[in-house]
Formats: C-alpha cells, structure tokens, sequence
C-alpha cells in the first residue's frame, strides 16, 4: 500500500462575489477536482502546475489543514484532516511563503518549543538540530528573532524547523522561492541527502524545473485541479512536445534560416534569430547543421521551463505559447 | 483535555520567559494595566458618594457583584483574551501553521503571545471582592462560603466558553469579533450593576438566552438573600456548574465544526 494515497481526492470553495449593493454571487472554485496517485516510501516527487492549479490545496489537505469536500485520503495509514495532530508528529511541512515559526521569537527559541511540542528525545534532539545548523548554516542566526531575518535565512529555518522531529514525509511547497543561487544549491544539496540517507518522502512543489531536474526520478503534473501527467520527467517533454530555443548570433542580418531541418524559424531582429526545435531531439547536430550553412558568432540554448511545457502540453494559442517560450 | 493543558502551559510559559526578558517594561505594562482598571472603580466609588444605594442594592452589595464578575472576566481574559486575534488569523491563513502542529488547536492559539499583563484585571478584581465581603453583613452558612469560589471559577468558565463560541463564529464570518466582544466585555459591564436597574426583557435574555446571569447575578443574590431575577427559582444560584458544562459542551463543538469549515487562504 503507497505510503501516501489520494483516490479522487476533491476541494471546492465557495466564493461569494458582490456583484451589486447588497446582492451576491455564489460561485464555485474546483481547486482539486479528483486527484488520484500514490506515493511510495522513500520516493522524492514533484508536483507542478501553473498558478492556481490546486497545489497548495493539495499538500493542505494531506496535511489536515484543510478538510476535503470529496474522495479518500491517506498518509501512513492516517486520515489527515480526522487526525490532525496524531499525523502532525509523522510529518514536516514548509510552506515558502509562510514561516512555521514564532515571528516574534529567536530561532533557537522556536526549536526549543518545537522539542517539547513535538516530545522530541533530548539526544535525537540534539542531534538532529546539529545536523541542520550545521548543513544549512543557521549557527550565526540562532539567536536573531525570526522577523529580522531574510527570506532565504527564514527559509533555511524553517526547512530545519520541519525535520527535528525525523518526520517520515516531507511537504515543501515552494522551497526555493526567492532564494538565491548559492542557497538553492545548498537547499537542494540538503534534501538529496536527507532523502538518500533518511529515506524520507518528499513531495515538493516549484516553479523551478531546475528543482525537479536536480531532485526527483518522478513528477505529477496537474492544472485546473486535475492530474494531467505522472512519470518521469523526461516524458513529459516528449508527452508535451516541448520545444528547445537555439539563439543565434549570425555576423550581419540575414533573411530567416529555413534550410535546417528539425527546427523551426520563430523571429529575427537584427543579427540575432530564434529557432525552435523539439525538446527531446539533441541540439549537436541542429549546431553544426546551423554553422555550416551560415556564418555563426554566438548562440545558445534555452531550456523550456514548466509553464511553458504546461501552457504547450494543455491549451493555450500558438501564439501564447510562443511568447512564454521567450 | 491534558493534552491542552500541557500545550498551554507550555507556550504560555514560553511567552512570560520571552516577555520577562525585558523586566523593567514588563513591571510598567502590569502597574499602568493594573491602573487603568482600578478607575473603572473609582468611578463607581464617586457615583456612590452621591447616591447611596443603586436599585435598591448598597454600595457593598453592588461591589461583590462588581468583584466577581471581575474576577471572574479577568480569569477567563487573561486565559483567553489571545482568540481575540482569531479573525485576523482566519483571515490572512496564519492559522495554517498552528494546524500542522502536534497540538490541540484551541491551547495553542489561547496561548499564543500570553500577556500577564492582563493580570491586572484579576488583581483588581480580587480587590473589590475582598473589599466587598469585608463591608458585607451578610449571615455566613458553610454553602454560602463554598458558593463564592465556586461562582468565580464557574463564571470564568462561562466567560470563556462565550469567548470560545465568539472565536467559532469568526471561521464563518471574519468580520463579526465586534460582536462576540459585546457578549464577553459587554456582558461583563452589564453583570458590575445590579438586575433591578435594567430592563426586564434584558435581564430575561441575560438568564435564559446567554445565561451570564450564571456567573454572578444568581449567586450573588442568593448569597445577599434576595429573589432571583426574572423568576428564576431559588436553586438556580446552584446551577452554575451545570450551565458552565453546557456552555463548554456548545461552545467544543462549534469549535470543532469551525475548524472543519477552515478554509486557509490562496496564497
Ligand atoms: N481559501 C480559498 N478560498 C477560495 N479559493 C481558494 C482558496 N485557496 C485556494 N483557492 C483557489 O483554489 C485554486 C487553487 O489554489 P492553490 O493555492 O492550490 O494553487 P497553487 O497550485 O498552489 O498555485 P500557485 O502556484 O500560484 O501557488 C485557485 O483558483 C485559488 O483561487
Ligand atoms: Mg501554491
């Protein structure tokens, strides 16, 4: 049985919207509209969408925050919004945009509560807390309240805050929001081992195709609350049919280079043209192809990001594709 | 049950450390809290130095009256005051967070932020009572001893159940603290003055509607040998642990259904 399990999983809100001086409008928001998967033990999974798709929903539900309208819904065996507490103790929760600490309170404050809270053993404890200061570099903010400090410093906070209690899943949604290069690499360094080493389940919500690239063999995708891909991520280019951007530079302006097979012509300006070609196929051969028949200076390849891949994949104009593309 | 007590120690214990830290203002917060109560008081006092007598009750029988349900409000805001901030957090989903906890909901946000501040009120409460059964020439009996402590946990209980229910209320509408607060520091200027001043309808809703009747009016008046309100008998100055029970068992479960009905926020 997976560990974590949604069978046509539902939410909808009720919206009221004034639409006149005292009349109002009742309207129905499907934010999850029957989810169904499974999550193994030990899997590392993400789960994207575009804005809006009901991820945040999602990991709210199987958290117990928010109770579902319709479905089944299970972690380690736990019915989330039923036994929110008994659950709470197996799991660890970032939210990106919101912290889980006391605002007011120094982090080292915060991580005492935690332990009593969480009846966490004082050398686990210990242990635990050392670990995390140690890879996520929290010693020099241990004593600085949790307002005064900047949103990747919080971040790493409260991704340590989440696993003192050796929490068998781990939800973070968007944990990399804001955060700069360096910090990224040192929050996703951190999940790898924590993953590998502790086999603990994540399920981890981006808008960063880098996170998902770097971190999970396996990805959900889902928009207007319904599943719409779950498998590897290099199926859903081919599922998409994603396409990759080569940029050229050329020495002068040229009329458009139609002549190269496998990619096509998007737009010029100037020297510089953009071909799009898709994003399964390898770029080596669209390069020399491309060098060979015309006089090249520079040129790059830009990778499809999510939204765009998600905006190709499932609706969305030619024309706006194109431009998310860019 | 234990669960909350144990949360709510904890956190509370944790706010009075962090609140401590700073003992100079912390001393201050409690003198100018403490101060601004005890007018309240002496307002009464100075009303009295003109009339003497209030709906036919003295001025030692109005100050037990004043006394417990002072104590009594002081007790349960002191406990409970911190719900206050229960719209803002339905509001802007800051409850989320206390929801991922291993903790009962209710302590954790009771808890959160514990001003001992408000301690003031139940000083100043204490005060008056004492002050009052000093005055009082009242024919003590060992039921009517018991009756006191009993009144003031009882009332604070009920005072805490009402702001338990008004906290429910905000998951459905955000908007409506204004109200719960006119039940809980409402009810609690209402129950400083005897019943015989106010309007009969009033009082009536005061005993069988939002029974704050319970918390003072029914002891008290058995306790100074005068009929219960709003005929009511005379058994009912009893009852109070019986209506703190109900009000607890509603209020539990409009909570519970308050939480179910959450609905956090977009983002
Ligand atoms: N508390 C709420 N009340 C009403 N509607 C809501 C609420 N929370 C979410 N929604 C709606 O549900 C849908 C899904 O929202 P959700 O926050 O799950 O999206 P998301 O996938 O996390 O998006 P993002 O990438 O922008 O974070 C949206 O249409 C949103 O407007
Ligand atoms: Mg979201």
């Amino acid at each position: 049985m997976p560990f974590i399990e949604l069978d046509t999983v539902e939410k909808i809100f009720t919206v009221r919207r004034k639409t006149g001086l005292i009349r109002r409008e009742k309207r129905e928001v499907r934010a999850v509209d029957g989810i169904s998967f499974g999550v193994d033990r030990g899997e590392m999974v993400g789960y994207i969408g575009p804005n809006g798709a009901g991820k945040s929903t999602t990991i709210k539900m199987l958290t117990g925050i928010l109770t579902p309208t319709g479905g089944r819904l299970r972690v380690a065996g736990i019915d989330p919004a039923r036994e929110r507490t008994r659950l709470a103790q197996r799991i660890g929760v970032v939210f990106g945009q919101r912290t889980t600490l006391w605002w007011d309170l120094p982090l080292k404050d915060s991580y005492r509560l935690m332990h009593r809270m969480y009846r966490i053993p004082d050398a686990r404890y210990r242990e635990n807390l050392d670990r995390c200061v140690d890879l996520l570099d929290l010693e020099e903010l241990l004593d600085v309240p949790v307002r005064q400090l900047s949103l990747g410093q919080r971040m790493r906070g409260d991704i340590a805050a989440a696993l003192l209690h050796d929490p068998d899943v781990l939800y973070l949604d968007e944990p990399t929001i804001g955060l700069d290069v360096v910090s990224k690499a040192r929050v996703r360094e951190f999940l790898r081992d924590l993953n590998t080493t502790h086999g603990t389940t994540v399920l981890l919500t981006t808008h960063d195709l880098t996170d998902i690239e770097q971190l999970c063999s396996r990805v959900m995708v889902i928009d207007h609350g319904r599943l719409m891909y779950d498998g590897e991520l290099a199926g859903l280019h081919a599922v998409g049919e994603s396409e990759r951007l080569l940029v050229v530079d050329l020495e002068r302006e040229l009329p458009p280079i139609t002549d190269v097979p496998g990619a096509r012509f998007v737009r010029s300006e100037g020297p510089r043209q953009w071909l799009a070609f898709p994003a399964t196929a390898s770029a080596a051969p669209l390069v020399a192809a491309v060098a060979a028949r015309h006089p090249l200076l520079d040129l790059s390849v830009r990778e499809p990001d999510i939204e765009a891949v998600i905006a190709k994949m499932y609706g969305g104009t030619r024309e706006e594709r194109r431009e998310s593309l860019m | 049950m234990a669960d909350s007590l144990r949360t709510y120690r904890m956190v509370a214990g944790m706010w009075i450390r962090s609140t401590m830290t700073y003992r100079a203002s912390f001393a201050l917060t409690v003198f100018t809290s403490f101060c601004v109560t005890f007018f309240d008081f002496v307002v009464i006092l100075l009303m009295f130095g003109q009339v003497r007598g209030l709906g036919g009750f003295s001025f030692a029988e109005v100050a037990l009256l004043y006394g417990l349900t002072g104590t009594s409000f002081g007790i349960a805001d002191l406990t409970m005051g911190s719900l206050q901030r229960m719209g803002k957090r339905v509001r802007d989903g800051s409850l989320d967070t206390f929801l991922m906890r291993p903790a009962p909901l209710l302590a954790q946000v009771a808890a959160d932020k514990f001003a001992l501040r408000r301690f003031g009120r139940v000083a100043q409460g204490l005060m008056v009572l004492v002050w009052a059964l000093v005055l009082l020439d009242v024919a003590w009996t060992p039921v009517k001893v018991l009756l006191l402590p009993m009144t003031v946990v009882c009332g604070a209980v009920i005072f805490a159940a009402v702001m338990v229910l008004g906290a429910s209320t905000l998951f459905w509408m955000q908007d409506a603290a204004e109200v719960t607060n006119s039940f809980t520091y409402g009810g609690n200027t209402l129950l400083q003055y005897p019943p015989t001043i106010f309007a009969q309808e009033l009082v009536r809703g005061v005993v069988y509607v939002v029974p704050l009747a319970f918390v003072n009016w029914l002891p008290a008046l058995h306790i100074l040998g005068r009929p219960a309100p709003a005929g009511m008998p005379d058994a009912a100055a009893f009852a109070s642990p019986l209506v703190a029970a109900v009000c607890c068992a509603v209020a539990g479960l409009a909570w519970r259904a308050g939480i179910r009905s959450y609905r956090s926020t977009g983002s």
